[in-house]
C-alpha cells in the first residue's frame, strides 16, 4: 500500500462513519440532549477550545506517566519472573488476581488514601488498569527464550547480563510492544475513569462530567470524540516505536 | 588430513555424569573417556538420547562432570572459556542483526578490544569460505535453512576457537543441502586451525568428514568403539560409494546395532 492510501482508506473510513452517524440522528429527528450530531460537535469544540486544550493535556501527560510506570514495573517484573520459576509461579495468582479487580473499585480506595493528590493518583489508577500485559509479555518472552540462544554466548564465558542486554531483551521486544499497544489504551481508560468517577476539576474526564451535570449533550460527545483523538495518537505513536525497535520482526 | 600444527586436543578421563531429577539422579554417562588429537575430527555417534549432546555441553564447560575430568589441551576444563566454538542443529539467529552482526556476536565477548572493521574483514572471509559473499548484509529471516547454518558455521569459527563443536548441525536439512554443507566443512577445515568434535547421527556424514569415529553406547553411555577413517585427505562424495567406505559404514552399523541393545545376530534369530 503506497502512503497516499494508508492515510486515504483510514480518513475516509472515518469520513463514512462520520456520515451514517449524522443521517442516523437526522432521520430519526433525536433533539441534541438525546443524542449529538457530528455537526454539532464543531461549534461545541470551538465555544470550549481553551477547556479542551487544558484538559487534554492533563489527560495526556497522566496517560503517559501511568504508562511509564507500567513499563518501569512491567519490565523489572517480568524480567524476574522470566528468570525465576519460583517468582513466576508465585506471584501469577496475585497478578491475575490484582488484575481481575475492577479498577472502578479501586478508584474510590486509593483517592481515599491519596485525598488531594489528584495527580498522583490518577496516574497510579493508569499505571494498576495497565502493568498486567506488560508483565506477562516480558516473562514469557524471557521464560521462553530457546536455550541454544544462551549456549552461543554462555559457551564463551559471557556473563548473565551480557545474554540479558546482547540476547534475551531485543528478542522480547516484538512481544513487548504487542503489549504495550494494548497497555496504552488501558492506561488511558484508567485516566478517565479516576477523572469521571472522583472528580477533581482536571482532565478531559472532568470536563465531560461538567457536560453531564449542564445537560450540555454536544460537549459530553465532543469530550468523546476527543478521547478517541487521543486515544488513535497514543497507540499510534507505540506503532511509530515498534518500527523503530521492532521493525526486524516483520517479515515481507 | 590436517597438517599438524601445535593445537588442543579434546582430553576426557573417566567422565561420568547425572541428571539431579526429582526421581534421584538420572546417569547419563559412564565412566566415559575419549582422547583426541590436536588438529583432528571425530565424529561421534550412537543411539538416540545416549548422551552425546551432554558430552558437547561438558567439554565447553556448560555443565560440570559428576565424575572424572576434562582437558583441553593440557588444562582443565572448569567453566566456559572463550576458545572453544559451538555450532547447534537450531542455528539460531538474531534476526534484529544483519549475516556480519551475527556472525561477529562472539567477538564482543571474546575481543572486545578488536577494531570494528578488522571485525567484519573477518567475517567476510569466512563468508567467502562458505560460499555465501555477497550475503553479508541479509537479515537472517531472508537466508534457506542451509545459508543460516553456513553462517551458524562462520559463527562458531570467528573468534579462532581451538576446538570446534558440532552438535548436529546438519541433522535438520535435506540430503542434497547436508552434502554441500559437508564439502563447506572440508573447505574450512583446510582454511582454519581447530579440532573439531561432530555429534552426528549420520553414519556417511561422519566417515566422509572425520579421522576417527567413535560409536557410544546406550545410556548410561560408555565408550564402545572406535575407529580409523583412512580415505585420504581429499575426499569427493562419490568416494561413500568405494568399497573401503561402504565396509566401513557396514561395520558401524553393525556397532550402532550392539549399541541399541540388539544385535545383527540377535535380530537374525528372532525374524527366522
Amino acid at each position: 500500500m503506497n502512503s497516499f492510501n494508508r492515510i486515504a482508506i483510514p480518513a475516509a473510513a472515518i469520513l463514512i462513519f462520520l456520515g451514517i452517524w449524522e443521517w442516523i440522528v437526522w432521520i430519526n429527528q433525536w433533539p441534541n440532549y438525546k443524542m449529538a450530531s457530528p455537526s454539532d460537535l464543531g461549534p461545541a469544540f470551538w465555544k470550549f477550545r481553551h477547556l479542551f486544550l487544558q484538559y487534554g493535556f492533563d489527560t495526556l501527560w497522566r496517560t503517559v506517566a501511568g504508562l511509564a510506570l507500567s513499563v518501569l514495573f512491567g519490565t523489572v517484573v517480568g524480567m524476574i519472573m522470566g528468570f525465576s520459576k519460583v517468582v513466576r509461579e508465585g506471584l501469577y495468582p496475585i497478578l491475575i488476581g490484582f488484575n481481575a479487580i475492577p479498577k472502578a473499585t479501586v478508584v474510590p480506595v486509593v483517592a481515599l488514601i491519596l485525598v488531594g493528590q489528584d495527580n498522583l493518583n490518577t496516574v497510579l489508577i493508569a499505571f494498576m488498569i495497565s502493568f498486567f500485559p506488560i508483565v506477562v509479555s516480558v516473562s514469557i518472552g524471557l521464560s521462553t527464550l530457546e536455550p541454544e540462544y544462551r549456549d552461543i554466548l554462555r559457551s564463551l564465558g559471557a556473563s548473565k547480563m551480557t545474554i540479558f542486554w546482547k540476547i534475551a531483551l531485543p528478542k522480547t521486544l516484538p512481544e513487548f510492544f504487542g503489549a504495550l499497544k494494548i497497555a496504552v489504551t488501558l492506561a488511558f481508560i484508567g485516566t478517565n475513569l479516576m477523572e469521571i468517577v472522583e472528580p477533581h476539576g482536571k482532565g478531559l474526564g472532568h470536563l465531560f462530567d461538567s457536560g453531564k451535570i449542564s445537560a450540555n449533550y454536544p460537549l459530553m460527545f465532543s469530550v468523546m470524540l476527543a478521547l478517541a483523538g487521543l486515544g488513535i495518537v497514543l497507540y499510534y505513536i507505540v506503532v511509530v516505536l515498534e518500527q523503530i525497535f521492532a521493525g526486524w520482526a516483520e517479515r515481507s | 588430513m590436517h597438517t599438524p600444527e601445535p593445537g588442543v586436543g579434546i582430553s576426557m578421563r573417566g567422565v561420568s555424569h547425572a541428571f539431579d531429577t526429582p526421581d534421584g539422579p538420572f546417569p547419563v554417562l559412564d565412566n566415559f573417556s575419549l582422547d583426541t588429537a590436536a588438529g583432528s575430527f571425530v565424529a561421534l555417534v550412537g543411539p538416540s538420547g545416549c548422551g552425546k549432546s551432554t558430552v558437547t555441553r561438558l567439554i565447553s564447560g556448560l555443565i560440570s562432570p559428576t565424575r572424572g575430568e576434562i582437558m583441553l589441551g593440557g588444562s582443565k576444563v572448569t567453566g566456559p572459556r572463550p576458545n572453544v566454538g559451538m555450532a547447534f542443529q537450531n542455528p539460531v539467529m538474531l534476526e534484529w542483526r544483519d549475516v556480519v552482526g551475527n556472525i561477529t556476536l562472539p567477538l564482543e565477548i571474546v575481543a572486545r578490544d578488536m577494531p570494528e572493521r578488522e571485525r567484519r574483514n573477518r567475517a567476510l572471509e569466512l563468508l567467502d569460505l562458505v560460499s555465501l559473499s555477497g550475503f553479508e548484509s541479509k537479515r537472517p529471516s531472508e537466508l534457506s535453512g542451509g545459508m543460516r547454518q553456513r553462517v551458524s558455521l562462520c559463527r562458531a569459527l570467528v573468534h579462532r576457537p581451538d576446538v570446534l563443536i558440532l552438535d548436529e548441525p546438519f541433522g535438520a536439512l535435506d540430503a542434497f543441502t547436508r552434502e554441500e554443507l559437508w564439502l563447506v566443512m572440508q573447505s574450512l577445515r583446510k582454511r582454519e586451525n581447530f579440532t573439531c568434535l561432530l555429534i552426528t547421527h549420520d553414519l556417511r556424514e561422519s566417515v566422509f568428514l572425520s579421522d576417527e569415529v567413535v560409536v557410544m553406547s546406550d545410556r548410561p553411555a560408555r565408550l564402545q568403539y572406535r575407529t580409523t577413517i583412512e580415505l585420504g585427505p581429499e575426499r569427493a562424495l562419490k568416494d561413500l560409494y568405494s568399497h573401503e567406505a561402504t565396509d566401513l559404514l557396514a561395520g558401524l552399523r553393525n556397532q550402532i546395532e550392539v549399541a541399541q541393545g540388539r544385535s545383527m545376530s540377535k535380530q537374525t534369530d528372532t525374524v527366522s
